[in-house]
């Protein structure tokens, strides 16, 4: 199949960007839709030119590394894949695509396609986790956990980090990534002990980064490559409501380990 | 202040002010549909006159003023804080299979505004500070706010302006309640999908009751 | 040539490593405080290295090539991980999965570090549910354990099919945890370039940032490898795009020795290739073969008709399909290893059995468990492999059986280490992938998940410290010693030779030429013509590459073609030593498949009076050919037999 793109290009941070159309031609319908940027990025560079700039890597729709805006959609009109999973059999010969990156005020571009999504991490080194070291750790099956829960936060855990929540979202709110992270250990018991410390932490810093507020409009969810539910995002502000009322006052941070 | 407050309280002020609004919305609609009810205006001017003098309505319509105010203006700081959140805009923006409504909430929030300000001359400040017709009733004398009701509905502008009005307010109910409950943490697998159906009901029915009013009036005077 | 030492502890099988842990040295936690370690890589090895490091007190700093530390390539192991639980009370021991896994290895593994890795595999499972790993559970709230290859057994532990991705992001979540207290510091888009060597000891690494292109000096008092295999040598791997040889190329350029390079492991359960634009290949996880039964036609004239779409393969009746996994390895059936799956299918496809345009493939078939269990159960188990296969394929595998054949997944080589997980040069570790210790020549499914996580948690934070602890009173380092200066001039002078060539052919050709020659010289089956030639080949290639390779761009921005050009250079001279240790290896053994050596039956047939050694190989100069060691592998306590999966 024969495809015009057009993509933004811009050379650095602080470069201003534009669109360049590209033409491409003989795409097999079995190929990746990153497949077929090779090919286009193979010919610029046999014609010298600076070939266009994505993130990916295990193009297996886990590591959640690839983040295109295609069409109006992050990872393309597919529904609950990445960009590396969805394939070109899911567009007409002819078509043109118009290719963009993530747009949020804390994603900011690097280069072409490529967005820089360090607050994320930011947001899982302010709480995502649970406060434990390597080793002293009772045996796995000390605490039974009801199925019902172990399932609902893997489903919540299944989040890959893509940000394409951030990207549909027409506030470019993180809510759904942060509230993925909150839901997962707030359903475990392992995880309850400092839940309260968590999401608040976590909101805050999320705040911090500069992501906008939840409109409770259920993009993020329609566009997230792992059908991350929205209920994940009520559950972080029950959590956040009841440790903001029922948390009692403590003293900042005493203790607490290395 | 909320300038300061993180996003997520920000959003529980605007749900329970939220849910306030819609509360105040079904005592007025319930009274107005005493006009409908009641031809001769008793039920519905005693229901008026209630409201106006009650101390306890008192209190709480400067509560109700409080909602508004807070209602509003958090909704806008969260709007410039969206707004920013994303300097540059996509070229194209897909639709994206959501609440549809949701994302005008700010210019269906704006229209609702800005008639109601209208709205408050209309009725409300004319009861309050204005001259009234008045009318006898069980032997109390009291302001007959049904016929300024009447009277003003005569008029097709009126009603037109308050069909649009409603109309806007049925957009932005649509999007209200379940949003409030989703906002509050509020969610169950179970209950959640009565909560959008029934938030759609409250839409439908409360627009639709608002906008019965001033059409029947029109159609029957 | 070198004596190798492996430092296996003395004393009885079982005690080794629980004497290792009572005698050696400690470094106080005063001390730790001063002393800064490197980890190059995120992966499961990586990130929990960093993180309990961090939390014994050492000052780490940890690197990745990606934006993220989250998406290391181990993200994307599916199926599980292994522990002797015995959980499920099917007469699972520490012993049995130490004995599974060095049988599995085809007795080329050490004795010593297998059974330790079995004694800590526990611990993993312990740690992993503390930090919130959601575990498969039973309605009573157990963990629940699937059975894999190689093993009569249930003891894989596992997150719906994403177990890689759930323990990688528990490490993550350790490490952000040590981020936010300060003891580590992050370098995300940081690629490491060379190895800085002072006085004979590791001191630090060469980096370049991928999005400024600037080249650092790194120094500390330890630099530990945990960057991964190689599988990428092959060009088409499920490994992922990134993932690259340089760092431990680098490391055995500066006097670490190469452990075991030809043992690669090529997975039997693979989406089967389509297309010359292929950039990769994906993985269905091996747990598949739990419920899924493979099969091929019978019949010679039906796979044709089959390859030519006349024929569809749910129309093969039952007594035409034949199930060649079962008929030859009853006792093991679908569940046989993963090497001699996949020379099974291989034989069969090289008979003209093979199905699929190709007839390349072979079909994983789920109708009788879904007969026998119902679609929702098998959903559950497979569902997002099934949604996955069916993204790539366009098939409904519910429907029809999925077509899969063998790939590139995994490479048992890597830099030799002792016991310490310490390579040649001192101060210098490898963990995980990296390294070369405990799989042998074959790796049992859901033992790279436990072997990344047990360097990570559980063996190196002891052993580094044996060798830290005489380094408390060196002062920390300066990068700008001479040795820093002299080894980033070299690896800029690389890059600007690299960009310097302005040639007329891509990276991703070469690339892909280097695959081929691998994969058929030094794939599934290799003889000695096909080995020499490929040494042949792959030397001219690299000749040509440093001629006509093209490179747009320049070093000072983000320039992925560079990257990918520094990558393949490396695999250039890599893929030679593999081609030539599987030239001097004149046996057959787990992944390493000789022709020359089968049994009648065509199975692998070991020679361990030659060859039951480790093959370390020494790097002599960039004209000289690299020197062979041996560590023989003295096995106390296991008696070595040919592997039985019948």
């Amino acid at each position: 199949m024969n495809l015009t793109l057009k993509i933004w290009r811009q050379k650095n941070a602080t470069s201003k960007g534009r669109f360049v159309t590209y033409q491409v031609n003989d795409i097999s319908t079995s190929s990746s839709f990153l497949e077929m940027m090779d090919v286009l990025n193979e010919s610029l560079v046999i014609k010298g030119e600076d070939p266009v700039a994505f993130d990916h890597d295990c193009r297996e729709g886990i590591c959640g590394a690839c983040s295109m805006y295609i069409n109006g959609h992050p990872h393309g009109p597919d529904k609950a894949v990445t960009t590396c999973q969805l394939h070109m059999r899911k567009f007409k010969d002819g078509d043109t695509i118009v290719i963009e990156p993530w747009r949020a005020r804390p994603f900011p571009v690097l280069k072409d396609l490529i967005v820089d999504r360090t607050a994320f991490d930011k947001i899982i080194q302010a709480g995502g986790y649970i406060s434990v070291n390597t080793g002293g750790i009772p045996d796995a099956n000390a605490i039974p956990i009801p199925k019902v829960n172990a399932d609902l936060s893997m489903d919540a855990a299944a989040c890959i980090g893509c940000g394409a929540c951030v990207a549909a979202c027409k506030n470019a709110s993180a809510m759904l990534f942060a509230s993925a992270k909150v839901s997962q250990f707030a359903l475990l018991p392992q995880g309850r002990i400092e839940a309260s410390e968590r999401v608040q932490a976590m909101v805050a810093e999320m705040d911090k980064q500069g992501f906008g507020n939840c409109t409770n409009t259920g993009a993020c969810e329609a566009e997230c490559p792992k059908e991350i539910s929205i209920s994940n995002i009520a559950r972080m502000n029950r959590e956040f409501l009841s440790a903001k009322v029922c948390a009692p006052k403590v003293k900042e941070q005493s203790g607490g380990g290395i | 202040m909320a300038l300061t407050y993180s996003s997520v309280t920000k959003k529980i002020i605007m749900a329970l002010a939220g849910l306030f609004l819609i509360s105040f919305l079904i005592v007025h609609l319930s009274i107005n549909l005493l006009l409908l009810f009641d031809s001769s205006r008793e039920s519905f001017n005693v229901a008026a006159r209630f409201m106006a003098t009650n101390p306890v309505i008192q209190v709480m319509q400067i509560v109700l003023f409080g909602g508004f105010i807070l209602h509003i203006l958090v909704g806008i700081i969260l709007q410039i804080q969206n707004w920013m959140a994303r300097p540059t805009r996509y070229k194209i923006e897909g639709y994206s299979q959501s609440s549809f409504f949701s994302k005008f909430m700010i210019h269906t929030g704006a229209v609702i505004l800005a008639f109601l300000v209208i709205h408050l001359f209309n009725f409300f400040f004319k009861a309050k500070f204005g001259e009234m017709p008045e009318v006898m009733i069980d032997g109390t004398l009291m302001e007959d706010m049904g016929l300024l009701v009447i009277e003003k509905f005569k008029e097709f502008p009126y009603v037109l302006m308050y069909l649009v009005w409603l109309l806007f307010l049925g957009f932005h109910l649509d999007h209200a309640f379940h949003s409030a409950l989703q906002s509050l943490g509020l969610n169950h697998s179970k209950y959640t999908p009565l909560a959008f159906g029934l938030s759609r009901a409250l839409a439908i029915l409360i627009a639709g009751g608002f906008i019965l009013i001033p059409v029947v009036i029109y159609v029957t005077q | 040539m070198a004596e190798l030492n492996s430092k296996i502890p003395k004393g009885p099988l079982p005690q080794k490593w629980t004497d290792y842990k009572a005698h050696t040295n400690l470094v106080n936690p005063a001390n730790k405080r001063r002393l800064e370690i490197i980890v190059v890589g995120t992966g499961l090895a990586g990130a929990s290295a960093a993180a309990s490091l961090a939390e014994l007190g050492f000052k780490v700093k940890n690197y990745c090539y990606q934006d993220s530390p989250r998406r290391a390539h181990s993200i994307a192991a599916q199926g599980g991980i292994n522990a002797a639980k015995n959980y499920q009370n099917d007469g699972d021991s520490v012993y049995r999965l130490f004995y599974d896994t060095i049988k599995g290895g085809d007795y080329r593994a050490r004795e010593a570090n297998v059974h330790r890795l079995a004694e800590v595999s526990n611990s993993i499972i312990d740690q992993c549910v503390a930090q919130g790993v959601p575990f498969a559970r039973e309605y009573g709230g157990l963990l629940d354990n699937r059975s894999f290859g190689g093993a009569q057994v249930s003891r894989t532990f596992y997150a719906r099919g994403q177990t890689g991705q759930q323990l990688l992001l528990g490490a993550y979540s350790a490490l952000s945890r040590q981020v936010k207290k300060g003891n580590v510091e992050l370098f995300a888009r940081h690629e490491m370039l060379d190895v800085v060597v002072v006085e004979g000891r590791a001191r630090g690494i060469i980096v370049r940032n991928l999005v400024t292109g600037a080249i650092e000096r790194h120094a500390a008092h330890a630099v530990v490898l945990a960057t991964g295999g190689y599988g990428n040598v092959f060009f088409l791997s499920t490994n992922a795009m990134g993932s690259n040889a340089t760092a431990i190329w680098k490391a055995h350029k500066r006097g670490a020795y190469f452990g075991n390079p030809c043992f690669t492991q090529i997975h039997p359960t693979c989406i089967p290739v389509h297309g010359d634009f292929q950039s990769k290949l994906t993985l269905m996880s091996e747990s598949l073969r739990n419920d899924g039964r493979i099969w091929v036609p019978k019949k010679k004239e039906d796979a044709e008709n089959i390859r030519h779409g006349k024929l569809l393969p749910t129309q093969i009746a039952e007594e035409d399909r034949d199930y060649y996994l079962e008929r030859r390895y009853p006792a093991f059936g679908n569940l046989v290893p993963r090497d001699v799956a996949s020379r099974a299918a291989k034989e069969r496809c090289d008979a003209g059995f093979g199905v699929g345009e190709t007839g390349l493939a072979v079909y994983l078939d789920f109708s009788d468990s879904i007969n026998r269990l119902g679609k929702g159960v098998i959903e559950s188990r497979y569902g997002n492999l099934f949604q996955m296969y069916e993204k790539i394929v366009d098939e409904n595998p519910y429907k029809t059986p999925m077509m899969i054949y063998p790939a590139v997944h995994y490479t048992m080589g890597g830099l030799w280490v002792d016991y310490e997980l310490m390579t040649t040069v001192p101060g210098l570790f490898a963990i995980g992938e990296a390294n070369f210790s405990d799989h042998g020549a074959n790796r049992l499914g859901a033992s790279a998940l436990m072997q990344g996580l047990a360097d990570g948690y559980f063996v190196l934070p002891y052993t580094i410290q044996n060798y830290l602890s005489d380094q408390i009173r060196v002062p920390k380092f300066s990068p700008d010693l001479p040795e820093f200066i002299q080894t980033e001039k070299e690896a800029t002078g690389r890059l600007q030779r690299l960009l310097n060539i302005k040639g007329n052919q891509t990276v991703d050709s070469f690339h892909k030429r280097l695959g081929l020659i691998m994969w058929d010289n030094v794939g599934m089956g290799r003889n000695e013509a096909g080995l020499k030639k490929a040494i042949v080949e792959i030397a001219k290639l690299r000749e040509e590459f440093w001629k006509d390779v093209k490179i747009p761009g320049t070093n000072n921005e983000i320039n992925p073609e560079l990257e990918k050009a520094g990558r393949v250079a490396d695999f250039l001279e890599l893929g030679e030593l593999m081609a030539r240790d599987a030239l001097n290896r004149n046996e057959s053994c787990g992944g390493h498949f000789r022709e020359e050596y089968q049994t009648p039956e065509g199975e692998a047939l070991r020679n361990d009076e030659e060859f039951k050694y480790a093959a370390a190989w020494e790097y002599t100069g960039e004209n000289s050919e690299p020197e062979l060691n041996r560590e023989a592998l003295d096995y106390e306590f296991v008696e070595v037999k040919q592997r039985n999966y019948k």
